[in-house]
């Protein structure tokens, strides 16, 4: 009976170190409240911690980064096309303390990151050109093959770029959310994309571009072609004529060197061309009589002037 | 009656005993099997006591203060593991199945020349830092989702869509893979990336058929250049052989010409030299010896006195020649 009467008091004393003990995890932080009202600073160090049971309330905070998924949206930009932005943040909880009073919890932050977030990138966007919140630098595309003859028209300028504007967005939200116990750590955009009725419209675009560049590609190969076919043509004239020259080149040279041995030969005195004259007349003679020629000769030639005298 | 009494408490003292023993053993089995725990050679485990780090372990069998005094995470920190991007792997194997469902809000993005590329890709990478990984980060395998989706359409966003179509696959990733790394440490997600591949990169599907026109139209093009360059090729050549034939006749005919003239010359030369000596003679002798070739070739012979010039040699024509063969000598 004793001993069962000596039971309540410890039941009762492990009940209260109970309601004392609490644990603090790696991932968490706690402020501690009487009465509803925080006191001392917040606990950030894991293990287990005692408060006064009954009257103090343990809330537990997490330490992590935590993230803030932006509701995808429709945003205008300035230059008047309608993208949808997806952007996400990372976040975590700095001063719990404040964090409670002005938050109270998680859910209450994600709905104050949503407004000032959404709200930020959506001024931001709209202060820019669709080509500014996709680029980020000015680098320059290698022109590919495609591209020569008048692209342009779609690679534009940017001043500030993608990751410069998520950085004005961080750093208005940073300013906005400093009261509020919370730091964001990051914001990024993570998808960026044309609304349907533009997207078909950008595909009718890009269609069209491919099929200028076909147009290009054909028009090209039948061009060269036509190149190719006019220096073969040319070409072959040219080789031809050349060859034709240079034959009549030589043979020229040929004839006149065959005309200066003759001469030289032929034309040293009066005597020799006389030579000449009559040594050809002779050769001529042998090739061109044959047994068809039929000779009429007067006794008065050389050759038979003695027939007659010998009468 | 007494003495049964005695036996019956004796019984119950020692089934009491017995029970105890069984109570305590089995306690003593619980409190082992809750203490203990193995960790896999791909793994470290990381102990919590009170919620608090504690110590990480190897692989191997460990203890651990059970009652919930001490919990145990286990990372796979050998594993390499993987994320998709715009498709999903039902199934790897030797036919790996893919899932069917539509992911292109993940895969389509923006070139920077504002056209549209379908872009597929995986994150291999590997938890370095157990404790980062489980601690600093909430939902850490969706962050890393969010980082390589905005690493990726950033890189991306500042390129032309051929280039991302083609030329700048490599590039593309490597740098995607750098961004990443420095996200990782910024966020202390104890991650370490090891690559970031490429896979399907497709221009979107309605524009796909003009894409691939283009590839037919270059295919054309080179078409009708080669078939230009094989007409070139049947005629230049050839054209070149007949020039040097031209050349080389033109040439031969001049070595003749040269050749010829100055044997002639010379013949000439060395006659008229000793014709020179004695020219009367000579000159007789070379017309009496052509005449005598040249009537030995003659057919036929007419003999007609000086004075009987006139019509008579006439007459003696008829169409085959002179009349009569052999007659009139």
């Amino acid at each position: 009976m004793k001993a069962r009467l000596m039971l309540i008091p410890l039941i009762i004393l492990v009940l209260l170190f109970w309601s004392a003990a609490y644990t603090v995890q790696e991932t968490e932080q706690v402020i501690i409240t009487q009465f509803g009202k925080p006191v001392g600073t917040a606990i950030t160090k894991p293990g287990i911690h005692f408060k006064l049971p009954l009257i103090q309330d343990a809330h537990f905070f997490d330490r992590r980064y935590l993230e803030w998924d932006g509701d995808p949206n429709q945003v205008p930009t300035r230059d008047k096309k309608f993208i949808w932005i997806d952007t996400y943040a990372r976040w975590r909880i700095t001063d719990p303390l404040l964090f409670f009073t002005r938050l109270r919890d998680e859910r209450g932050a994600q709905s104050r990151l949503d407004d000032i977030l959404d709200g930020e990138s959506r001024t931001a966007v709209a202060k820019h050109d669709l080509v500014e919140v996709v680029r980020t630098t000015n680098r320059e595309f290698p022109v590919s093959e495609d591209q020569e003859g008048g692209e342009g028209e779609f690679v534009q300028e940017i001043k500030r770029g993608r990751v410069n504007i998520s950085l004005e967005i961080l750093k208005s939200a940073q300013e906005r959310t400093s009261d509020l116990g919370i730091e964001v750590l990051d914001f990024r955009f993570k998808r960026i994309n044309y609304v349907e009725e533009v997207r078909r419209k950008v595909y009718e675009r890009m269609i069209s571009e491919r099929n200028r560049i076909a147009d290009k590609y054909r028009s090209e190969g039948q061009g060269e072609a036509s190149r190719i076919n006019g220096e073969k043509d040319r070409e072959l004239k040219r080789i031809q004529s050349e060859a034709y020259r240079e034959a009549q080149e030589i043979i020229g040279r040929a004839d006149a060197e065959a005309t200066a041995i003759y001469a030289g030969a032929y034309d040293k005195s009066s005597q020799s061309r006389e030579f000449y004259g009559f040594i050809k007349t002779m050769e001529t003679y042998l090739e061109t009589f044959d047994r068809e020629t039929a000779l009429v000769l007067s006794t008065g030639t050389d050759f038979y002037k003695y027939l007659s005298s010998g009468k | 009656m007494s003495e049964d009494t005695i036996n019956l408490q004796h019984r119950i003292r020692q089934l009491r005993t017995r029970g105890g023993l069984i109570a305590v053993l089995v306690l003593a089995l619980v409190l082992l099997s809750t203490s203990w725990f193995t960790i896999d050679p791909e793994e470290e485990g990381v102990v919590l006591r009170f919620g608090a780090f504690a110590r990480s372990v190897k692989p191997g069998l460990h203890l651990k203060i059970p009652f919930g005094v001490e919990k145990v995470y286990k990372v796979p920190v050998e594993r390499q593991l993987k994320e998709e991007f715009g498709f999903r792997t039902v199934s790897a194997g030797v036919s790996t199945r893919y899932a069917q469902g539509n992911f292109t809000s993940e895969s389509l993005m923006m070139t920077g020349d504002l056209n549209l590329a379908d872009v597929e890709w995986i994150v291999q990478y590997r938890i370095r830092d157990p404790y980062h990984y489980l601690f600093r980060v909430r939902n850490p395998q969706q962050t890393l989702r969010d980082m390589t989706e905005a690493a990726m359409r950033e890189i991306v966003g500042d390129r032309s869509v051929n280039e991302v179509l083609t030329v700048g696959r490599q590039e593309i990733a490597t740098q995607v893979e750098v961004d990443l790394q420095v996200l990782c440490e910024q966020y202390e997600n104890g991650i370490k990336i090891d690559q970031v591949v490429l896979q399907d990169v497709n221009p979107p599907d309605r524009v796909k058929p003009a894409f691939n026109e283009v590839n037919e139209a270059q295919q054309e093009r080179e078409k009708l250049i080669n078939e230009a360059r094989s007409a070139y090729n049947q005629v230049i050549p050839r054209a070149r052989g007949e020039a040097q034939q031209t050349i080389q006749q033109a040439e031969g005919y001049a070595l003749d010409r040269v050749n010829r003239a100055q044997g002639e010359a010379a013949k000439f030369s060395s006659v008229f030299e000793e014709y020179r000596k004695a020219p009367v003679v000579t000159r007789q002798r070379i017309y009496l010896e052509t005449m005598d070739q040249v009537l030995k070739l003659a057919g036929r012979k007419v003999i007609l006195d000086e004075e009987a010039s006139g019509l008579l040699p006439l007459m003696l024509f008829d169409e085959q020649g002179l009349v009569g063969k052999g007659g009139l000598k």
